[in-house]
């Protein structure tokens, strides 16, 4: 019963075709396989709490959270050590409609520590597995949530997105990762990594359970003052639109991959199956091309602007008010103690970065910089998404990678394939991948992303892309 | 050989607000620490920032009042630095686009004008409290949010007198326009002195020393002028390379300043435009409406007291120094009071009583300003002395009751005209000697005479009338 989707589900939790209990337990049960195989969570929630609203569709549905949202009187570790005994004492805005919605947590779920990391194997409880294969990664940083929506835990999961943070990993488990438009969601509870890039989504097996889940949490939240108004946007309402005449474009450059490997030329290959696929379904599809020099900052602002956030946001992780104490007599050692023992050597090199670019003598060169860069680049799109309704590309350079590969370092040559999708967070666009494949028996995903506030287009547009192949509602199959 | 000093001053001032500045926590002065906290005044992970309108509203009627450039936009930025006082690891500040930039307000230092040039004032929140003991410290997160305004001056100030004038008059507008309380004893004002001499006939600055967290103005006037003579010391004995720029701390107990940190010590505080708080438009219609609703301050109120209530420059100066007497004052006038006897009342006796003891505040103290309006009217209607109401005030602080009550408790009451008449006739009937003693020139015989109406009257009788009354009839 865990695999039908939100809409059937609801249906025949209403016709008592099934008991909403019965429900939750089996979805717990689930999460302690699931965990068995692929390492997915953080905490399982076997002792649930819900509240009953008959209204919304919603009702009685399980779901995970990314370990990163704020959940009252349940551990929330961001799956870091600094913060692994860590229980709230409020919930995160999401967190809490949902619940007010009737829907039951169950999990929360491993991510690359505090969302800093694309590979999902830098948890402080070990790394997640992907389901479809457990010798490969789900990458990360939302991997317990991917993992586990793609295991058929549960319909849905609340993850976060930062660079990629959900689209990548939604696609490397064969399933939907939807990144609303910044502020349409709010982020008061979800632990902080970069607050500019920072966005609050979900992870599904269909298009329609994303809408549906971020028509139940969207809104403005008077504890967060980047949220704006979207009452009137019903974000499922305009998903079976005819999407004839509707235009694309991809980016010229970001597809130009020098030495491609064998199952990259495969992923480019199935990227322009679905290409043709939208032109018959009546979507133009238009190649432009954008100056190299400007796409190959895309890595370079992301470090930047991210790292020199990161630094700030979690200063406040000193072991002081909460999280372990640091050994020493001396207040500073104390928080250097906690700091050191708490964080992996991937975050301290971040934190180096983030603060070295915010440096006086180097904030001109370095972090002003990559604002404007990032300035230049949004610009260039706003341009274009005035005559196109949404830029679509494939997601990163194939299927998932093996676990051994993950180097855990960050990277030095550019492959735009692999960082095209930040775009959508340095301009606050809607972003949602879609599987269109399998290579190496591995699924493989298609990204769509358009105009601010725009979000029922590219609902819109991958809701027919994804009823016109077979990769709805999948389930991975090493699980299964 | 004497040096010109030149001083700035960064004065903090905590604001007046119902909730914190970012937070929902109150905004209270509170002896239970850890009593005004929300989630973000301890940072918990994924709490954010909420920016209070009305503490931006009172910013931007202050950077107003200092004639400052305002700008189009309410901006926050980020301090980044470690400390156990900072939860959040970083302060929200503004640091690129303060709310108030190259301002300048005129003040009067000992008689004379001084134009203040003001660098900026921005908007910021506090710090928690620490407090130290033996191998322990504790952190009160009340304060934690709480905002803060902080006003940068030019280095345009020549000495502690005009230093500290300056502060006053500043300490004055935020309690006249209600934007601070501005209590040294509740710690809600703290200054940093930055002090430098040079030779009188010169341009080149010297240099400048800071010295941090100088939290009230008598101990802002103690650092200025020991700061002038140590560094004068040092170079009139030819040391002045041991002058060095630094930032030092008061200590109160001494009286002297201690070296905290060099300037190659100095720390990189990182700043970056807060993301969680989008740029904040502030329209040109929204600053002309806070400046129409700056409320009349001390030297608004001082010049209407010296015309239009005839008080002396001296008397309508005490009245202002602090706006709840001044508010007592205007409340007594309200309600009908002669101001120059309202102002008498207030500025000896009120203010006498008020000055005896620290428990004793304009707030607290027994005698309100329809007391004084009683006490007034009882002796403007001849029904008390002024002698007796000097009793009265000092019988209504002791007895806790009305100025009639008192008169009628003390029958202090003046008899009515027909009885003192009666009594006056008694005593020319009684006294033939000593009118005509008066009337052959013994003056004084009329001072006896008086006395002995007032001894027959039991001192009731209002002795001017009593002593009109006696030279009408002999």
């Amino acid at each position: 019963m865990l695999n039908y989707d939100i809409t059937s589900l609801n249906e025949k939790l209403k016709n008592n075709e099934i008991n909403s209990e019965e429900l939750i337990k089996q979805s717990i049960k689930k999460c302690h396989e699931v965990q068995e195989k692929t390492n997915s969570f953080v905490t399982i929630v076997d002792e649930f709490e819900s509240i009953s609203n008959p209204k919304s569709i919603l009702n009685a549905i399980p779901f995970g959270a990314k370990d990163n949202f704020s959940t009252k009187g349940i551990l929330s570790t961001g799956s870091s050590n600094t913060l692994k005994d860590y229980i709230p004492f409020f919930d995160a805005t999401v967190i809490k409609k949902l619940k007010e919605s009737g829907a039951v947590l169950v999990g929360k779920t491993v991510l690359d520590e505090l969302g800093m990391g694309g590979t999902g194997t830098t948890g402080h409880t070990g790394r997640v597995l992907n389901p479809w294969n457990t010798k490969k990664s789900t990458s990360g940083s939302s991997a317990g949530s991917a993992s586990s929506v793609a295991s058929g835990c549960y319909p849905f999961a609340l993850g976060s997105d930062t660079g990629d943070s959900i689209r990548k990993p939604a696609a490397f488990c064969g399933i939907v990762g939807y990144k609303p438009t910044y502020g349409m969601v709010s982020r008061y509870g979800l632990f902080p990594f970069a607050c500019s890039l920072d966005t609050v989504g979900v992870l599904t097996r269909n298009v329609k359970d994303a809408a549906i889940v971020i028509n139940a949490i969207k809104g403005q939240d008077k504890n967060d003052m980047t949220t704006w108004d979207s009452s009137n946007i019903d974000l499922t309402s305009k998903l079976e639109n005819d999407v004839k005449g509707k235009k694309l474009f991809y980016i010229k450059e970001v597809l130009e991959v020098i030495n491609p490997s064998e199952e990259t030329k495969e992923h480019l290959n199935n990227f322009y199956k679905t290409i043709e696929l939208c032109k018959t379904l009546g979507i133009d599809v238009e190649e432009v091309s954008i100056d190299k020099t400007l796409l190959n900052a895309l890595p370079v602002i992301y470090q930047v602007i991210s790292c020199a956030e990161a630094t700030s946001n979690m200063a406040n992780l000193t072991g002081i008010s909460f999280g372990p104490r640091g050994n020493s007599n001396d207040i500073t050692e104390m928080i250097k103690d906690h700091r050191t023992k708490g964080f992996s050597p991937l975050i301290k090199r971040r934190f180096v970065i983030g603060s070295y670019v915010l440096q006086s003598q180097n904030q001109e060169k370095y972090y002003l910089n990559a604002k404007r860069v990032r300035r230049l680049l949004v610009n260039k799109m706003n341009e274009l998404f005035k005559s196109y309704d949404g830029l679509i590309l494939p997601v990163s350079s194939g299927p998932a990678t093996d676990i051994e590969d993950c180097a855990n370092v960050l990277g030095k040559s550019v492959n735009l394939l692999e960082e095209h999708m930040q775009i959508a967070n340095y301009g606050g666009y809607p972003s949602i991948t879609i599987p269109n494949g399998f290579i190496s028996n591995l699924p493989v995903g298609v990204n769509i992303t358009g105009k601010v506030k725009d979000d029922e287009n590219i609902l819109n547009i991958a809701y027919i892309l994804e009823s016109n192949m077979n990769y709805k509602n999948q389930i991975a199959k090493e699980v299964e | 050989m004497a040096y010109k000093a030149v001083i700035g001053l960064e004065f903090h001032c905590e604001m007046k607000s119902h909730t914190k500045v970012f937070s929902k926590a109150k905004n209270d002065y509170s002896k239970v620490s850890n009593s005004n906290v929300q989630p973000l005044d301890m940072a918990f992970p994924g709490t954010l920032p909420v920016l209070n309108k009305e503490c931006v509203r009172k910013s931007i009627m202050m950077a107003s009042i200092l004639n400052c450039d305002i700008p189009q936009y309410m901006e926050f930025d980020r301090k980044n630095y470690f400390y156990p006082d900072l939860p959040k690891g970083y302060q929200i500040t503004q640091f690129f686009n303060p709310v108030g930039r190259n301002g300048k307000i005129t003040i009067e230092v000992n008689g004379e004008e001084k134009e203040v040039l003001i660098h900026d004032i921005h908007l910021e929140e506090d710090t928690a409290s620490l407090d130290h003991y033996y191998n322990t410290s504790c952190i009160d997160y009340n304060r934690a949010g709480v905002p803060l305004l902080e006003l940068v001056t030019e280095p345009c100030l020549n000495s502690a007198d005009e230093a500290v004038a300056f502060l006053e008059h500043i300490r004055s507008i935020y309690q006249y326009t209600d934007i601070s309380e501005a209590d040294s004893k509740k710690g809600q004002i703290r200054c940093d002195v930055n002090v430098s001499i040079m030779d009188e006939d010169s341009d080149e600055l010297g240099t400048r020393v800071e010295v941090k967290n100088v939290n009230s103005f008598n101990s802002v006037r103690d650092t200025i002028n020991y700061e002038i003579k140590r560094q004068s010391e040092l170079k009139s004995s030819g040391k002045y390379d041991e002058v060095v720029q630094e930032t030092r701390r008061f200590d109160d107990e001494t009286g002297t300043t201690i070296r905290m940190r060099s300037k190659e010590d100095a720390i990189d505080y990182k700043y970056f435009t807060e993301p969680n708080i989008p740029k904040y438009r502030i329209t040109k219609e929204y600053v002309e409406s806070i400046k129409n609703s700056i409320p009349e301050l001390a030297r608004e109120r001082k010049e209407k007291y010296i015309k239009d209530y005839n008080l002396s420059n001296y008397d309508a100066g005490v009245l202002v120094r602090d706006k709840k007497i001044s508010d007592y004052f205007e409340e007594c006038v309200k309600l009908g009071t002669d101001p120059k006897s309202a102002s008498n009342w207030i500025t000896t006796r009120l203010l006498g009583e008020i000055n005896k003891s620290e428990d004793i505040t304009i707030d607290n103290i027994y005698i309100r300003p329809e007391m004084i309006h009683e006490l007034v009217s009882l002796i403007e209607n001849k029904k008390i002395s002024t002698d007796q109401a000097k009793k009265v005030f000092a019988l209504m602080l002791e007895e806790k009751q009305m100025p009639s009550e008192i008169a009628k408790k003390y029958s202090m009451e003046v008899l009515d005209d027909s009885l003192i008449d009666s009594i006056v006739d008694e005593v020319i009937s009684e006294n033939a000697k000593a009118i005509e003693d008066y009337h052959n020139g013994r003056t004084n015989m009329l001072d006896y005479l008086v006395g002995e109406v007032m001894k027959e009257t039991k001192g009731k009788a209002n002795p001017a009338e009593a002593k009109n009354k006696m030279i009408e009839k002999i």
